[in-house]
């Protein structure tokens, strides 16, 4: 506790460094994977190769993506741009099938009636596919976000600075308490920004509470 | 492009090392750290499965002590492996010890969530209709439970195995071993070229197990569901989804 609390300053900037770290990507990871996965849900011929790509995407490790990312973009691999790029990839690999899914469990039925009351395939996909694919598109993100703030701290072993950083310094320097309170706070970042993602589902979809567990 | 010059010169190095027969021959080159990391990550896997699987199992046939599981499998994910990795090396000292504990902790939730889904999607009338036709519990075990479970358990075991592939090339930074360690050499020197190299090693090993173990899955799917019902195969891939 006496290490925390003489390093609160230097822990708080960290915290904050995570929390940008982890946001953008996550950000950025919906606004990419929404229409890839309602293409993916709508377009047999986008289904295969969206999803089996995104899937082997997901399987190479955190570390080795940073460093192969870093000069296909042309960054130096400890710059923030890598890691968001890099964990927005990983946030598109995870949430692409997730949006496939949730897209495709809109019955068929219910889109013939949106289109039989005139709605126009804009306005279809607004009031009555986003909303519907909602809960499904909204427990893949849940996986997202926690796994997204968990994979930040990897990019402390290249430099990024993170809560991550607490995990290298505290080894090089043996301070338990540095690794601990990393460990600590990455947890309570995760479930954070997690209840923030249920919250705000809860108020985008307000019919849900009554089938919600 | 100015910069993208300078980019294409750092895979052209990778390139170099890669194609360099003597960094493969070495006692320590690529050749020698792929296996050394590949053996590390299957006696992971292995300590995993032999405590996940019959633990998973046995909740699944009996359905006691689901939410620990499910909070364990939700919890483990927000745990940054990075963390757990160096706690471990400040407590039990640099080698392979730590690395191989921490692993062991993070493989256990996916192997663990596979066996017991796999064994929960089993069709309760199936596993009645094999009781009434006289099997006993130990052949509807063996001979119902686990062939119809294979595919999710496998599915458990797969995100297992990527998991400790990855986090074994972060386990390079406690003690110098696998194909994290040419990625920690290039750190240091300022070899970038190297870093790639070992990073493109990990990357395409990864994918070739995941290839295989999607290959495995599958082959189990037809084993399991050989007119591939797809009520059944619907139901296993969603509580594969919600143990992943």
């Amino acid at each position: 506790m006496t290490w925390l609390s003489q390093n609160l300053h230097i822990v708080g900037a960290l915290l904050v460094d995570h929390l940008v770290l982890s946001i953008v990507p996550i950000v950025l990871a919906i606004l990419v994977s929404v229409p890839l996965g309602w293409l993916a849900s709508r377009y047999r011929r986008a289904r295969t190769p969206l999803l089996t790509g995104t899937g082997l995407l997901y399987a190479v490790p955190s570390l080795p993506l940073f460093i192969i990312v870093a000069p296909i973009i042309g960054v130096p691999v400890r710059s923030p741009v890598t890691i968001v790029v890099a964990l927005t990839l990983y946030g598109v690999a995870l949430l692409v099938r997730g949006a496939a899914d949730a897209f495709g469990s809109v019955p068929r039925e219910t889109m013939l009636a949106a289109d039989a009351m005139g709605h126009s395939a804009w306005a279809r996909f607004w009031r009555v596919e986003l909303p519907l694919a909602g809960p499904v598109l909204l427990s893949s993100l849940r996986v997202v976000v926690v796994s997204t703030v968990s994979l930040v701290t990897v990019g402390a072993v290249v430099g990024a600075s993170s809560l991550g950083t607490l995990f290298t310094d505290g080894f090089q320097r043996g301070i338990e308490a540095s690794i601990v309170t990393g460990l600590v706070l990455t947890v309570v970042v995760a479930f954070a920004l997690d209840a923030i993602v249920v919250l705000a589902g809860r108020l985008a979809m307000p019919w849900r509470r009554a089938v919600a567990t | 492009m100015a910069a993208g010059g300078g980019d294409v010169n750092l895979f052209a190095e990778a390139m170099a090392y890669l194609f360099d027969a003597a960094r493969w021959t070495a006692a320590d080159g690529f050749g020698a750290r792929i296996l050394e990391h590949l053996a590390f990550s299957g006696a992971v896997l292995l300590v995993a499965a032999a405590i996940g699987i019959p633990a998973g199992v046995l909740i699944g046939h009996t359905g006691r002590g689901r939410d620990l599981v499910v909070a364990l499998t939700s919890g483990a994910r927000a745990v940054p492996t990075l963390g757990l990795l160096t706690i471990f090396g400040l407590l039990l000292g640099i080698g392979l010890e730590a690395p191989f504990l921490a692993l062991v902790v993070l493989a256990l939730p996916p192997v663990l969530a596979g066996a017991y889904a796999g064994v929960e999607s089993v069709d309760r009338l199936v596993i009645g209709g094999a009781r009434a036709i006289g099997m006993t519990e130990r052949q509807i075990l063996t001979g119902v439970e686990l062939p119809l479970a294979s595919p999710v358990l496998i599915g458990g075991l797969r995100s297992a195995a990527l998991q400790v592939i990855s986090t074994a090339t972060l386990a390079a930074y406690l003690s110098d071993t696998g194909l994290g360690r040419p990625i920690f050499e290039g750190l240091k020197s300022r070899d970038y070229g190297l870093m790639l190299a070992g990073s493109i090693l990990v990357a395409l090993l990864a994918l070739v197990i995941e290839l295989l173990f999607q290959a495995a899955q599958s082959a189990a799917a037809r084993r399991a569901e050989p007119l591939g019902t797809p009520r059944t195969t619907a139901r296993a891939r969603a509580s594969e989804r919600n143990s992943a």
